[in-house]
């Protein structure tokens, strides 16, 4: 925190600099009181001194959006990391920052539009190819009314600096477009016709969130979990198979050794929609925790503002943030140096609005060339001592349309992935059929409810009926919602795939067994596990997959049959 | 320049104001007292008012006492004279050797970029079963012990010291007893480790500014050391003690508290020093243990909570054994499939067998019957916890594994292991002259 005086006019939120010998230090104006702006500093600020020359430079903090965001990793400042490596080395060095975009590198650039064509914000001058993508590029966001084409520049190669097209407005000022635009990080972007109602289910391959607790296109989920519950590793998951165009990863505020992960791992893992590496159709922003807590602060926004400019181009985009606790402390250790009135927990009393305004930053837009795009955003959360009545948590809860809890005793035990689906809930349709799903959510919950009985009376003193209905529970959970993350087969689950085996597991979950005695109903039910573990790792369709299926069915008609 | 301050306006816990001008913040001090010079660090600049946290303590500090400052931030000297040398919490010598000036490097230095850091895939082989093979140990990983007061965290760290095969150890000690320093010391001397040891010792009689410095301190001489490409294990116990320390002087500044009195900040505090971990692409590697001891046992505490989600896992010693449950190394996929074939089934299937033992034996306290799977389980259970489980164990992980195998081999027969045929004909034990031998 840095406190300055000024003499002429400042704005709250203004980025400026202060002036420290060599060096030049990012930071924003976080609250004015009389002639002082008080500042939160991007940087360490060791060794500044009373009385040096802070510089305002009266622009909002922003991102730059063009082409070459795809395959980048930046830090919340929107700094390429890795041309400050090839620039400073092992370690991030205060004061230096660099260009989000290259100036020199050069886009085939294709006109879609004629001069005297009528534009509005948003719409589409022409394209570049930015990998497997049409990269839109359109007129700045931040105008207002109709302009006219003046002039467009011919199909050929540009830079981000070169102008593109001219147009003018009604009082006939010549306004220059270029291939990128500046966009203030904390303001959403508004250029499309309408926000429509998240729908379409968003198919991520984790077959208990698909079918059990669907997430939307467009719409929003958290999941909150204890440490060493997995969260990170469902985000990893979830940000390969999802079926979407486009994923902005924020890391922020968790240990580097993840992104690392996710740097080095990326782009040799190939998409199965595309064929090409998931590196070139992810944006990583990385504020890891011992990276400055302000520029932490400003990650999410600088992620979500990525994620919208895609949605511009009519492309679906799926915004992970790990962890939005880390972002929510970085507000309550600026709100504590402000020395504000604290609320729950010391976090600021402004917490749960700037969380709903984030989530509400998602969500699927008609454009108005008709297309569709949407901002689907995934926040993780590290409730303090995995307990889910914090703070962050339950101001989450209440915006967020689905919500994945994990349980640190489902990951003790093993179970992957560890979300806990007898708290879990999604407020979206999914792919399976609402009458069957309702059954499996039943089935669990009686499940849990005989293994409670069965804790206080033991095996002997639980009747048969109820100890197969607990049998039952605990099949649909291993064959079905849980995942080998580590068979590349059982990973990921295609949607037709998981309506299919759905329906097959809904009918042994329908059907009425008659066992003699518990014995041979656990053995049953064991050999039907084992059987389905083999059908699990088979794939989609195959010679393999049939012959695992016939050999089910026979087994299962065989005990139903007897009974 | 020598320019002296006199003018000190309040003094607080151990933070004294003084008027002064052209200061630098989280620059160095000296306070010269009657009692002797103090070093300071600035951790507040508002106006020509001074806040310096004085690392010897305010106590006999007087109004009229002189300041200087010094124009820069707390160094340390690095560099291999360090080796073998003990100092304190301020970096002042506690052997009797020279004071060091040479080589200075700033510490609590940047943070490093993390596309210069690789993916962490060497294992550091400890001799203990249930780390080498439940919860390997991995080059560059940060990993606390959570403890208990009264558990022996301080000999299994110094055990741990002693038998990894890094270039370079650095122990912090945090509010430690000055006879835990001793053991310490004794234990690396008598393996002859601690030529290559440099110690940071804190004891629980030292200012408490100190204790906030340790970490820092042997970081920074750390990092410089894994730039020179070594390997380097810092060991820091107790990490709570550093947490306390943070929190009382949080207090003493009046900043707003969060959690049980602890500063909102306390997770950053602690991610910047545990994220100081790290391989580096063409260097060494810094890998950082620590200890955490949770105060009644309550792993949701803020101190165990904060780190628990920082590091890499965490190794839970209780009961003088380390816990298969609720330990957990988040980086040992990275090394454990390239040790031997059967490592990661061994993991597995002795930890699911375990925790079956765990469940018949709490249905034998409620007086349920025994069935045959039971009592075989009952079994099992016992020779693992004194096989394997033991802090006395002390066994290359090969030899571990083949004791998985003899120890699974007593107790049940292959099918009842549930263990895939195929690793059951390469590895079940069999019996030569009345004794076992692993295939």
């Amino acid at each position: 925190m840095v406190t300055a005086r000024f003499d002429s006019a400042v704005m709250q939120n203004e980025v400026a600099y202060i002036l420290h010998d060599e060096e030049r230090l990012k930071s924003e104006i976080i609250r004015v009181r009389g002639n002082l702006a008080e500042m939160q500093v991007y940087e360490a600020t060791v060794g500044l001194r009373i009385g040096e020359v802070v510089e305002f430079t009266g622009e909002l903090l922003s991102a730059e959006l063009g082409p070459g965001l795809l395959g980048q990793i930046f830090d919340g400042l929107q700094n390429p990391l890795p041309e400050i490596a090839q620039e400073c080395g092992f370690f991030l060095q205060r004061g230096v920052y660099k260009k989000a975009l290259s100036d020199t590198r050069t886009w085939d650039f294709t006109p879609v539009v004629k001069p005297g064509d009528r534009v509005r914000a948003g719409d589409r001058i022409g394209f570049v190819k930015e990998n497997i993508f049409r990269h839109s590029c359109m007129v700045p966001f931040s105008l207002w009314g109709i302009f006219e084409i003046v002039s467009v520049e011919h199909a050929g190669p540009l830079t981000i600096r070169d102008v593109v097209a001219q147009i003018r407005d009604a009082d006939n000022h010549i306004i220059p477009v270029y291939l990128a635009q500046d966009w203030p990080v904390k303001i959403p972007i508004r250029s499309y016709a309408e926000k429509l109602k998240p729908g379409e289910p968003l198919v991520t391959k984790m077959r208990l969130i698909d079918s059990l607790f669907p997430v939307a296109r467009g719409g929003t989920y958290c999941i909150p979990g204890p440490f060493g519950a997995g969260k990170t590793v469902l985000q990893q998951l979830i940000s390969r198979h999802s079926d979407v165009d486009i994923v902005v990863i924020a890391a922020c505020g968790e240990r580097a050794g993840e992104v690392v992960e996710i740097l080095k791992t990326f782009p040799s893992i190939h998409d199965p929609r595309t064929g090409r590496p998931l590196s070139e159709r992810t944006v990583i922003i990385c504020n890891t925790s011992s990276m400055p807590v302000a520029a932490r602060e400003s990650s999410v926004y600088t992620a979500v503002t990525i994620a919208e400019y895609y949605r511009q181009m009519g492309l679906h985009v799926l915004l992970l943030a790990d962890s939005t606790s880390r972002w929510a402390q970085a507000m309550r250790e600026m709100s504590g140096r402000l020395e504000e009135i604290p609320g729950e927990e010391a976090f600021p009393a402004y917490l749960e609005s700037r969380i709903a305004s984030f989530y509400e930053r998602a969500g699927m837009v008609r454009l108005y060339d008709g297309s569709t795009g949407s901002v689907t955003i995934g926040g993780t959360v590290s409730p303090a001592g995995g307990n889910f009545d914090e703070p962050v948590t339950q101001a989450t809860l209440k915006v967020v349309g689905a919500f994945l809890g994990l349980s640190r005793s489902l990951s003790d035990a093993r179970r992957y992935p560890a979300i806990d689906p007898l708290i879990s809930w999604s407020k979206y349709p999914g792919i399976i059929d609402r009458k069957q799903k309702d059954r499996g959510h039943a089935v669990l919950r009686k499940g849990y409810d005989v293994a409670q009985m069965m804790k206080v009376v033991g095996e002997e003193g639980t009747a048969l009926p109820d100890y197969v209905d607990y049998l039952k529970a605990e099949f649909f959970d291993f064959v079905y919602l849980q995942q080998n993350a580590f068979d590349i087969v059982d990973e990921a689950t295609s949607r037709e795939r998981q309506v299919y085996m759905f329906d097959v597991i809904f009918r042994i979950l329908e059907t009425e067994f008659s066992f003699p005695d518990k014995g041979t109903a656990l053995h049953f039910f064991q050999q039907l596990r084992q059987l389905f573990k083999g059908w699990n790792s088979t794939s989609w369709q195959s010679r393999e997959f049939e012959a695992a299926e016939n050999e089910v069915r026979a087994f299962v008609s065989e005990r139903s049959g007897a009974g | 320049m020598q320019k002296f301050y006199t003018r000190i306006s309040q003094i607080t816990g151990d933070v004294i104001v003084v008027e002064a001008e052209n200061v630098g913040n989280t620059e160095l001090a000296e306070v010269i007292t009657r009692q002797g010079i103090s070093l300071a660090q600035v951790i507040r600049l508002d106006g020509n008012k001074v806040s310096l946290q004085v690392f010897a303590g305010s106590r006999g500090i007087s109004t009229g006492d002189r300041v200087r400052f010094l124009g820069h931030p707390m160094r340390i000297s690095t560099g291999a004279h360090l080796l073998g040398r003990i100092f304190n919490g301020s970096g002042m010598p506690l052997d009797n050797g020279p004071a060091l000036s040479e080589n200075l490097v700033d510490i609590s230095g940047p943070s490093m970029n993390p596309v210069k850091r690789l993916i962490p895939d060497k294992m550091i082989r400890t001799g203990i079963p249930m780390i080498d093979v439940f919860n390997s140990l991995v080059e560059s990983q940060k990993i606390p012990i959570f403890s208990i007061a009264g558990e022996p965290y301080n000999e299994l760290l110094a055990r741990i010291a002693i038998q990894v095969e890094v270039d370079i150890i650095i122990l912090g000690g945090m509010g430690m007893k000055h006879d835990d320093y001793l053991i310490f010391r004794d234990t690396l001397e008598e393996h002859g480790a601690l030529s290559r040891s440099i110690v940071f010792m804190h004891t629980a009689a030292d200012p408490v500014v100190e204790c906030l410095l340790v970490p820092d301190l042997c970081l920074a001489v750390a990092e410089n050391f894994a730039l020179e490409g070594k390997r380097v294990l810092v060991l820091l116990t107790d990490m709570s003690n550093f947490c306390d320390a943070l929190r009382e002087m949080a207090i003493t500044m009046q900043q707003i508290p969060s959690n049980r009195g602890y500063p909102g900040d306390l997770y950053s505090q602690l991610a910047a020093r545990y994220e100081k971990a790290a391989d580096f692409d063409g260097a060494g590697s810094i890998t950082i243990l620590s200890v955490t001891t949770m105060p009644g046992d309550d792993v949701t505490h803020p101190i165990p909570d904060n780190t628990g989600y920082i590091t890499e896992g965490q190794f839970y010693l209780k009961n003088g054994a380390i816990e298969p449950f609720g330990s957990l190394s988040r980086l040992k996929q990275q090394v454990n499939g390239a040790t031997r074939d059967d490592h990661r089934l061994i993991m597995d299937r002795m930890i699911q067998l375990y925790a079956d033992y765990r469940e018949t034996q709490e249905k034998q306290a409620m007086g349920f019957s025994m069935s045959a799977w039971d009592k075989k389980l009952l079994r099992y259970g016992k020779l693992f916890e004194e096989k394997m489980m033991s802090l006395l164990v002390n066994i290359p992980l090969e030899d571990a594994l083949d004791l998985g195998w003899e120890i699974l081999h007593e107790c049940f027969s292959p099918e009842e292991t549930g263990i895939r045929k195929s690793m059951i004909e390469k590895y079940w034990p069999h019996m030569y002259a009345g004794k076992t031998y692993a295939r």
